[in-house]
C-alpha cells in the first residue's frame, strides 16, 4: 500500500494570534539560535524517524508548519532525497510547500524546484488589511501577488492559495473582495476556511475581553456559500469540504487523509496512519530530537481502532468529498434517518452516491452524527 | 451548688409527680437556645465539665451545622430549688424550631406544663417563636419570659422586655435576664421553673396513658421512642399498645435521657423517658400517638393525634442514573426516621428514574436531602417544588394532584389549593415592600399589630404555592433580612389555576407543565419559552416553542435554524481529534431527548426544572468530569 509523508517544520517567525499550531519561534527555542543553526540539526533528526519507516511507494510529501519556507531549499531537499533513495518515489510524485507569502524569493522558489518540490500552497488569508490585522499576520497583501506570479515563472505546476473567512470585523464584501482577488490570481487551487478560535490563542483572550467579536453562524454560512459559488464561476470545482481546483489540480496529498490511506507523519507533533494504527509524536522539537539522538522512539502515544471507528472515520472524512457516500456503505435505518436531509436539500441523492448540497456541506458534521448514532 | 447526684436524686418510677417539672424552650433560631440547654446540663452536672461540648443534645451533624434542632430530645435535670431548698426533677423537652415542624411542636408542648419563652435581646421575637409561643398559649402552657445574651455590647433589654410583656401580657420586669454563654442568671432561671410552672398531675391508678412526643430511629436499638406519661404506670415488664393501630409491641427498655440513656423500673405520672419495643420503623411509633399497656388498655386515647401530611411536592433524581437503587436504599433508611416523609417511584423523560417525594414543607425537603446526599454520597437533583391540588372535574370525579403532569385532561370544573395562614414579623420601615410582595403573591391581609415601637407584626393568607415558589427569598432580600415567617395550613380554597402546557414544534413536553394562578400563566408562558429558546440548541430546521393553556397559545418564542453545524479544517492530524469528538458527541446523543424532530440536551430539561443551586453543582460535576 503506498505510503504518503508529511513533514512538519516546526518553526515560524512570529506566531500569529489565531494559531494553536505545533510551532515555536526561534527566541522560544534557544537564545541567539538563528533558523540555520536550528534547521541543520532539526533535519537530521526527521532523517533519523524516516528511519523507521516501511518501505513503500511513495505518491505525496507535504512539509507544513509551522513556515518550511523559512528553511534553506537544501535542508528542506536532504529530506526528499533521502525519501527517494530508501523509498519508491513516483516520478510524478505531488510534493507540496507550504509558504510565506513573505518569506520567498525567485532564487529561493527556484531551488525548491531543483530540490524536487512541484506544487506550492501560500497562506493568504485575507486581501484585507484589517482582517489580516485582526489574524495578526504580519505579511503584505500585496506580496501574496507577487509570489504567486514569481512561483509561476519559477516552474511550479501546481499553485495553491489559503484563506481564511468569518474574521472578527470581516464583512460579507470583505471577504467577497478577498476570493475576487485571489481568483485573479494564476492559481490553480483554494482551500478556504472558517476561522476557529481555539482555545489559549491570542485571538481567543481578545474575543473573552471583548476586543474582538466573532461573527455569527448565519454570516460563516453565507460566507461559505459565496466563496463556493465564485470558486465554481471561476473553474474551480469544489471536490472537499473546504477546496477547490481546476480539474487534475486537487491536492492529492490531503485526499490521501480523507480516503483513509496511509501517511506518516514526521517531526514533533505528527500524526500517522498506517493500517488502521495511529500514532502521534512527542510535542516539543526540543524533546523530540533528545529521543531520536538517544536512539528512542518520537511516539508519545497510539491508538489502533476497532471496525466501528474506522467506519466511522471513513463515513466522517468521505462524506466531505465530491464523490460522497456510496449506498452501500450505510445501512438501511441510516439511510431512513437521512430521507429528511434529502427532502429538504441537504443531500443529492440523484446518482448512485450520497452527495451534500453546498447547504448540507455548512451541516455536514450534524448529518453526521445522524448517521453514526 | 444546688446540683443533686443522679444517685442520690429522686429516681425514675419513684418520683411524687409535685417534684416533677416539665417545660420547654421555645426560641428562634441563633437566639442561644442550645448553649443555654448545654449550661443547664453543666450547672445541674448531669454532664461533667471535662465531657461537655458545645450542642451537647444536638447528635446529627446537620443539627450541629445548621444550628437548628431538628428532632427533639428531653433531658432528665435534678435540681435543688435555691427558693424552697427542695430537691426536684426537670424535664427539658427541647423542640424542633421550624415552622415545617409545627405538628411536632405541638406535640413537644402537649408533654410540658410550661415554656421557657427565649429571646435573643439583641434582636427581639422572630415569627417563628411568635407562633411557637401562640401555640404554647393555646396549650395553657406557663410561659416564663427570658431575655438571652444580657452580656452582648448591643443587647437592650429594656426595649424586648416591653415587646415580651406586650405579647404576654406580664410586665417587663417579670422576663429573666440570662446570659447562656457566661451562665449568669440561669441558675435563677432554673428556680423560677420550679416556683411559677405547676407540677403535673394525672392519675396514677388509671390504666397507663403516654404521649410520644418524639420517635428516632436508631441503628443499634430500632426505634427510640419518648414519651411522657399522663396516668397510670410503665414498668419494663409490660406489653404496650399503641392506641391508634392496636398494634402490641413487647417492652425491651424503659428509662430516662439524663442526658444519655439510663435504663429504669420505669415511668410513673407526669414523668419524660424513652421505650424501646424493637420496632425497627418509626412510622409504628408515631408522633402524637397514645402508649397504654396491652393487659389495661385505656379507652381514651390522648388529644391531638393527627396524621403527618405532605404539603410539598418534589421530585428528586441521581445525577448519575446508575445511583437510583442506591437512592432508593437511601430514602427506605430515612423514613425508618422520618414518619412524615412519603415517596414513590417516578420516572421522567428528562431526568430518568428518580422519586416524587413529599414533605412537610421547604425546609423538611432541604434536610431529607441534604441528609440523602451526604449520608449515602449521593449527587441529587430536584425538580422545583409544587404543592398538592384537587381537581374536580364538570362530571363529579376528583383528582388528586402532586405532579403537574397529573394534571387531567377534559373539563374542569374547580381546582382547589393548599392556603396557609402566614404571620410576618418586621421592622415597621418595610410595612409597604411587605405587602406589595403579599399581594403580587395572591395575599389577603388579614391584620397588622405593632408588637413594639418599630416593629410590626404583619398577617396574610396566601395560598401555599406562592410561598413554595422563592417567596423566603423574595421576602429576606425586600428586607435586608430583618423579616421572619412563620404559616400553618388553613386548609384548600378554590383557585383560578390553570395548567400551562409548553410545546416543542407542536408537541407538550410534560416535564415543562406548571398549575399556575390565571393572571400569572403569561409572565410563566414568556418566562419558560425564554429560557428553553436560550436552552435548546439550534436545529437544521425553525423550532417554535409555544406556552398554551388547552389550545390557547399565550406565549410564543422560536429557534431558528441552524445553518452551519462543520468544522471546516480535516488534516491529517485533526482526523483523530474529530472522531473522538464524533464520539463523545455519541455518548451526548444518548442523553437527547427527541421530542418530535427535535434535540433536547437533557442539561436543558435540567436547567429549566432545576433549581438554580442544583445547575451549579451540575456545572462543578461537568467540570471535575474533563
Amino acid at each position: 500500500m503506498p505510503l504518503s509523508f508529511y513533514v512538519h517544520i516546526p518553526y515560524c517567525v512570529k506566531r500569529c494570534g489565531y494559531c494553536d499550531f505545533n510551532t515555536y519561534t526561534p527566541s522560544e527555542l534557544q537564545d541567539g539560535a538563528t533558523l540555520e543553526i536550528v534547521s541543520n540539526d532539526y533535519i537530521d533528526a526527521v532523517l533519523r524517524e524516516l528511519e523507521s519507516a516501511p518501505t513503500s511507494t511513495v505518491p505525496t510529501i507535504f512539509f507544513g508548519g509551522g513556515t518550511p519556507s523559512l528553511l534553506p531549499p537544501a535542508d528542506l531537499g536532504r529530506v526528499i532525497a533521502a525519501i527517494r533513495k530508501r523509498f519508491d518515489l513516483a516520478p510524478d510524485a505531488e510534493i507540496t510547500l507550504e509558504a510565506n507569502p513573505d518569506s520567498v524569493t525567485a532564487e529561493k522558489l527556484a531551488e525548491y524546484l531543483t530540490v524536487g518540490f512541484n506544487r506550492i500552497s501560500f497562506g493568504m488569508q485575507s486581501a484585507k488589511p484589517h482582517v489580516l490585522a485582526a489574524l495578526d499576520r504580519t505579511h503584505n497583501p500585496e506580496n501574496v501577488a507577487k509570489a504567486v506570479s514569481m512561483a509561476r515563472a519559477a516552474g511550479f505546476e501546481s499553485i495553491s492559495v489559503d484563506l481564511i473567512y468569518g474574521t472578527p470585523g470581516e464583512s460579507l464584501d470583505d471577504w467577497r473582495e478577498t476570493i475576487e482577488a485571489a481568483l485573479a490570481l494564476d492559481i490553480d487551487h483554494i482551500s478556504a476556511y472558517a476561522l476557529i478560535v481555539e482555545t489559549g490563542t491570542k485571538l481567543a483572550a481578545q474575543i473573552k475581553r471583548g476586543d474582538l467579536t466573532m461573527p455569527d453562524d448565519d454570516l460563516m454560512a453565507d460566507m461559505y456559500l459565496l466563496v463556493d459559488q465564485l470558486c465554481e464561476n471561476a473553474g474551480l470545482s469544489w471536490y472537499e469540504l473546504s477546496n477547490w481546483s481546476k480539474p487534475g489540480k486537487e491536492c492529492l496529498h490531503n485526499i490521501a487523509y480523507w480516503k483513509s490511506a496511509n501517511w506518516w507523519g514526521l517531526g514533533p507533533g505528527a500524526h500517522s496512519h498506517l493500517n488502521g494504527e495511529r500514532w502521534w509524536n512527542v510535542k516539543h522539537p526540543t524533546a523530540y530530537k533528545t529521543k531520536l539522538f538517544a536512539g528512542e522512539s518520537p511516539v508519545q502515544d497510539r491508538e489502533t481502532m476497532n471496525a466501528s471507528q474506522l467506519r466511522d472515520e471513513e463515513i466522517m472524512l468521505a462524506i466531505r468529498m465530491r464523490e460522497g457516500l456510496s449506498f452501500e456503505m450505510l445501512k438501511p435505518h441510516e439511510l431512513e434517518r437521512l430521507a429528511s436531509y434529502r427532502e429538504e436539500g441537504y443531500l443529492d441523492t440523484s446518482s448512485d452516491r450520497i452527495k451534500l448540497t453546498p447547504t448540507g456541506r455548512l451541516i455536514a458534521d450534524r448529518i453526521v452524527r445522524e448517521i453514526v448514532m | 451548688m444546688p446540683a443533686i447526684s443522679l444517685a442520690k436524686a429522686p429516681q425514675p418510677a419513684a418520683t411524687n409527680p409535685a417534684q416533677i417539672r416539665n417545660f420547654c424552650i421555645i426560641a428562634h433560631i441563633d437566639h442561644g437556645k442550645s448553649t443555654l440547654a448545654d449550661r443547664m446540663l453543666g450547672i445541674t452536672e448531669v454532664v461533667e465539665a471535662r465531657n461537655m461540648r458545645a450542642q451537647y443534645l444536638d447528635r446529627m451533624d446537620i443539627e450541629r451545622e445548621r444550628g437548628i434542632t431538628i428532632k427533639s430530645q428531653a433531658v432528665r435535670l435534678p435540681w435543688r430549688s435555691g427558693i424552697d431548698g427542695q430537691e426536684y426533677i426537670l424535664n427539658m423537652i427541647d423542640t424542633p424550631g421550624h415552622v415545617d415542624f409545627t405538628y411536632e411542636v405541638s406535640r413537644s408542648l402537649a408533654a410540658c406544663e410550661g415554656a421557657v419563652l427565649l429571646v435573643d435581646c439583641a434582636q427581639g421575637i422572630e415569627a417563628q417563636t411568635l407562633a411557637n409561643l401562640y401555640l404554647a398559649m393555646e396549650n395553657n402552657l406557663t410561659i416564663i419570659p427570658v431575655l438571652n445574651k444580657i452580656d452582648l455590647p448591643n443587647a437592650q433589654p429594656e426595649k424586648f422586655a416591653k415587646e415580651l410583656a406586650n405579647l404576654i401580657g406580664c410586665q417587663p420586669e417579670d422576663c429573666l435576664r440570662v446570659s447562656g454563654k457566661t451562665g449568669d442568671g440561669v441558675a435563677e432561671l432554673l428556680d423560677q421553673i420550679i416556683a411559677q410552672i405547676p407540677a403535673p398531675q394525672g392519675d396514677a391508678s388509671a390504666p397507663a396513658r403516654a404521649l410520644i412526643f418524639d420517635s428516632v430511629y436508631d441503628s443499634y436499638r430500632g426505634v427510640v421512642t419518648y414519651v411522657r406519661v399522663v396516668d397510670g404506670h410503665l414498668s419494663p415488664r409490660d406489653q404496650i399498645q399503641m392506641f391508634s393501630t392496636g398494634v402490641r409491641h413487647e417492652m425491651l427498655e424503659v428509662g430516662v435521657i439524663s442526658p444519655e440513656p439510663l435504663p429504669s423500673k420505669g415511668l410513673g405520672v407526669g414523668e419524660v423517658g424513652y421505650l424501646i419495643t424493637g420496632v425497627k420503623d418509626v412510622r409504628q411509633s408515631r408522633v402524637g400517638d397514645t402508649v397504654t399497656t396491652y393487659n389495661n388498655p385505656t379507652k381514651k386515647a390522648l388529644a391531638g393525634y393527627k396524621d403527618p401530611k405532605p404539603m410539598v411536592f418534589s421530585g428528586l433524581f441521581p445525577l448519575d442514573g446508575a445511583d437510583f437503587p442506591v437512592l432508593r436504599e437511601a430514602l427506605d433508611k430515612l423514613q425508618l426516621n422520618d414518619a412524615a416523609l412519603v415517596y414513590e417511584p417516578e420516572s421522567s423523560a428528562a431526568l430518568g428514574f428518580g422519586f416524587r417525594c413529599g414533605f412537610l414543607g421547604l425546609l423538611h425537603m432541604e434536610i431529607v436531602r441534604e441528609r440523602l446526599e451526604r449520608e449515602s454520597k449521593l449527587n441529587l437533583i430536584s425538580t422545583a417544588p409544587n404543592v398538592v391540588y384537587n381537581v374536580k372535574m364538570e362530571d363529579g370525579k376528583e383528582v388528586r394532584v402532586t405532579n403537574p403532569s397529573e394534571f387531567p385532561d377534559g373539563k374542569v370544573a374547580a381546582v382547589f389549593e393548599p392556603i396557609v395562614k402566614s404571620t410576618i414579623l418586621a421592622p415597621s420601615e418595610y410595612i409597604g415592600v411587605i405587602m406589595e410582595l403579599c399581594q403580587d403573591r395572591r395575599g389577603v391581609l388579614l391584620g397588622m399589630d405593632y408588637i413594639s415601637e418599630d416593629r410590626v407584626e404583619i398577617r396574610y393568607t396566601l395560598p401555599l404555592a406562592e410561598i413554595v415558589f422563592d417567596f423566603f427569598d423574595q421576602l429576606k432580600s425586600r428586607t435586608k433580612g430583618y423579616a421572619s415567617l412563620d404559616y400553618e395550613e388553613k386548609g384548600d380554597e378554590e383557585g383560578n389555576l390553570v395548567k400551562v402546557d409548553i410545546l416543542l414544534q407542536g408537541e407538550a413536553v410534560d416535564a415543562f407543565s406548571a398549575i399556575v394562578h390565571r393572571d400569572k400563566a403569561y409572565a410563566y408562558g414568556v418566562m419558560m419559552t425564554g429560557k428553553l429558546r436560550e436552552l435548546i440548541p439550534r436545529q437544521q430546521f425553525e423550532v417554535p416553542i409555544q406556552a398554551a393553556i388547552g389550545s390557547r397559545i399565550i406565549a410564543r418564542e422560536s429557534i431558528r435554524a441552524m445553518r452551519k453545524d462543520v468544522l471546516a479544517k480535516c488534516y491529517g492530524g485533526d482526523i483523530s481529534r474529530k472522531r473522538k469528538l464524533l464520539e463523545k458527541q455519541k455518548e451526548g446523543k444518548k442523553r437527547m431527548k427527541m421530542v418530535g424532530r427535535v434535540e433536547v440536551p437533557q442539561e436543558a430539561f435540567v436547567a429549566a426544572l432545576a433549581t438554580d443551586a442544583d445547575i451549579e453543582k451540575i456545572k462543578a460535576a461537568r467540570k471535575a468530569g474533563n
